[in-house]
């Protein structure tokens, strides 16, 4: 029996384990354990305001927090009954813009990219590819710097909550941006070609793709899910349509389309189901680094990354040159009983919230369904197809091979309740 | 000038316990200094930026996160015996964070809230800060730090010198940066009062009161605030909610809002 360990893998937001059996050339079978130690969000969430939702739940990721708000007001709104006018829309759509810039860049620079290239990490990488990766960390300072202004600060922004914000943005401080983030828009058109240079292993497999589709904009939010297999659902029917369970290896939960199986969300799916919604720039970006539509290649998530960062650079400053500050930062809220659902893209993909609440606006029952619990089972598909080069490659080739593999999704274990410990075993 | 001999680079590591990334990444939100910090320091562990991995002991250990299962409970204990000095960043591993809201409640109910099996789910009932469990040398308050602090506090465990990283609370942060004082001249209830400084008083310059994210001040009368809140309207259900967040668990936070838990019967 052949046994093949690795402590972790890094480079991932959170602590997680994997383990393959192999029977002679075969896979038995793959497991990819997250032993982050749970958090018990959705349990303390009972009992709270509604209004405490988007606070509370962006501690769930230090990496997504923006994520966590705007699905979580999303579906407070949904539950009271409120709607949010285009001025405050374009607002949270601007604050979302720089999260997906800083952390599509964080994970493509730092993460991803010594993948590609064969490095231990993004400041090793640094040494042979300084420029790039100065580069890299101007546009994430960009990102952030649009998340700061709008959200407060970089970090568990301040300013969200339900119905709008705290306080509008001045117009001055969002012209003040102007120039950074087109710099860092140029920046990042000279990244996708860099990437686009990387070499791609040859992989597909036949993802049923799950993202929002948007209304005339690239998704952000919205309430459509569709897939390239047929779904086409509001998000109040989420619950009747993935079905999430508990395996004993893990502390994240797994989700499926019921009655048939895995599903990916993310910048693949987001990508290939609105590539006709993508700026101009954004689109051609996409030409040039020849990614295909749709994208099933999971090791181009980076270049689909790459896409995603000059679509969220320009949008940013559409929204901007168009911005005039709202009458009111925020629409009036009341509490009310009800039950309310939630769902926007953040960068890893698909989170859905759906809170019930009482008449006094308490949370009675809350659901949260991160990406990459979304993800996970496909993960699991990916690391199971991948694992005969796995058996014929040496060890430390192997553990890099996954840990690969696993990259390309960006997993961020924090939310799905962190670091790969790679056990290959041969029976 | 003569040359100071050649030192060997210190080491860094970051760890990681119960959290949700957000101080860590705080170290690699420094886009302008990350290129400098790592000619300068060795980063020895930290697994969210780098797949290499030095064995100890390190100069400096940063530790992110709450003790919240019984291997953390070990892990801390090895960490701290590689570590010349520990400082701890954030909240919860600092006062044991969002998740200590468990102290409050029954963990086992919890469990079976959020998994349908809870017996695959190994936790302990509560969550704790680091320092209940080995001795730190400096902790780093705020959900999230405050990545300036973050680099004086490292740069200054590193030099030898002590941090300068002050105890007074939000409210001579809103004085420093001329923001009026919203809960006089405009009625808001503010935490400001008895929250440890170190955010740079951002909540009330975006109109919103301080809601306790780098927990309890140096000395805070929290009660006196609480009886004004009170006076303000705030329910009691209010007044507890607000004081059991991030730093639920920090005294005295946890005490008084124990106190208007009891009174609501």
């Amino acid at each position: 029996m052949k046994t093949i360990k690795v402590d972790y893998i890094a480079r991932v937001e959170g602590e997680g384990a994997l383990r393959i059996r192999f029977k002679g050339s075969e896979v038995r079978d793959v497991e990819l354990r997250i032993f982050e130690p749970p958090r018990f969000f959705e349990a303390f969430l009972r009992g709270r305001s509604y209004l405490e939702a988007p606070d509370l739940t962006a501690r769930i990721c230090g990496i997504c927090p923006v994520a966590y708000q705007m699905s979580a007001c999303a579906a407070m709104e949904d539950a009271i009954g409120v709607g949010i006018e285009s001025g405050l829309r374009a607002l949270r759509t601007l604050l979302y813009c720089g999260e997906w810039i800083e952390s599509h860049t964080l994970h493509m620079f730092l993460l991803h990219a010594p993948d590609f290239l064969h490095y231990p990490d993004a400041t090793t990488m640094a040494r042979d590819h300084r420029e790039m990766v100065a580069r890299g960390l101007r546009i994430k300072k960009a990102g952030n710097a649009l998340v700061r202004v709008v959200g407060g600060r970089e970090v568990h922004p301040i300013n969200v909550c339900v119905g709008g914000f705290y306080r509008a943005p001045y117009r001055s401080e969002l012209e003040a941006l102007i120039p950074e983030l087109t710099a860092a828009r140029d920046d990042a058109l000279i990244a996708a070609e860099w990437m686009a240079t990387f070499d791609f292993p040859e992989f597909s497999r036949d993802y049923e793709l799950v993202a929002i589709r948007g209304e005339r904009e690239y998704p952000f939010m919205g309430r459509r899910i569709v897939s390239n297999k047929g779904l086409n659902l509001d998000v109040h029917q989420y619950d009747a349509t993935f079905v999430e369970a508990q395996v004993p290896y893990s502390n994240a939960l797994h989700s499926s389309v019921k009655g048939r199986g895995s599903y990916l969300c993310g910048p693949l799916s987001r990508f290939s189901l609105n590539f006709d919604l993508l700026s101009d720039a954004a689109r051609e970006a996409a030409r040039r680094a020849r990614i295909p539509v749709p994208c099933l290649n999971p090791y181009k998530s980076i270049l689909v990354r790459a896409v995603e960062v000059i679509h969220a650079l320009e949008e940013a400053i559409r929204i901007i040159g168009q911005f005039e500050t709202p009458a009111e930062s925020c629409v009036e809220t009341n509490a009310r009983a009800g039950i309310g659902y939630g769902c926007t893209e953040a960068p890893r993909g698909l989170l859905y919230h759906r809170y019930s609440l009482d008449g006094d606006g308490l949370i009675r029952d809350a659901k949260i369904v991160p990406p990459t619990s979304q993800n996970q089972k496909a993960i699991e598909e990916d690391l199971m197809a991948l694992a005969p080069r796995m058996v014929a490659a040496a060890h430390g080739e192997a553990t890099a091979m996954a840990e690969h593999a696993i990259r390309n999704y960006d997993p961020c274990i924090s939310c799905a309740t962190h670091f790969l410990d790679l056990t290959m075993e041969q029976e | 000038m003569p040359q100071r001999p050649r030192k060997r680079k210190p080491r860094l590591a970051v760890w990681k316990f119960a959290s949700c990334d957000g101080c860590q990444l705080s170290l690699l939100d420094c886009e302008d200094e990350l290129l400098a910090i790592s000619e300068q320091v060795q980063i020895a562990n930290f697994a969210e930026a780098s797949s290499a991995r030095m064995k100890g002991p390190y100069d400096l250990s940063l530790v992110e996160g709450s003790i919240t299962t019984a291997h953390d409970a070990q892990r801390i204990q090895e960490v701290r015996r590689a570590s010349r000095y520990l400082v701890t960043i954030g909240a919860c591993a600092t006062a044991g964070g969002v998740q200590a809201l468990r102290n409050f409640g029954n963990t086992k109910e919890f469990a079976s809230i959020v998994y349908a099996t809870p017996e695959y789910i190994s936790t302990l009932d509560r969550s704790t800060p680091v320092a209940a469990h080995v001795r730190v040398d400096f902790e780093l308050r705020g959900c999230p730090i405050n990545k300036a602090q973050l680099l004086e506090v490292a740069s200054a465990f590193l030099d030898g010198r002590l941090p300068a990283i002050p105890a007074h609370p939000v409210c001579v942060e809103c004085k420093l940066r001329g923001t009026i004082c919203l809960m006089v001249a405009r009625g808001v209830p503010c935490l400001g009062p008895i929250t440890h400084a170190g955010c740079g008083a951002i909540c009330p310059a975006y109109a919103r009161g301080c809601y306790g994210c780098y927990g309890p001040s140096d000395s805070p009368n929290a009660a006196s605030l609480m009886r004004e809140w009170s006076r303000r309207g705030a329910t009691r259900g209010e007044i507890v909610r607000v004081l059991r967040t991030f730093n639920a668990a920090a005294e005295p936070f946890a005490a008084v809002s124990k106190v208007y838990e009891d009174d609501q019967g």
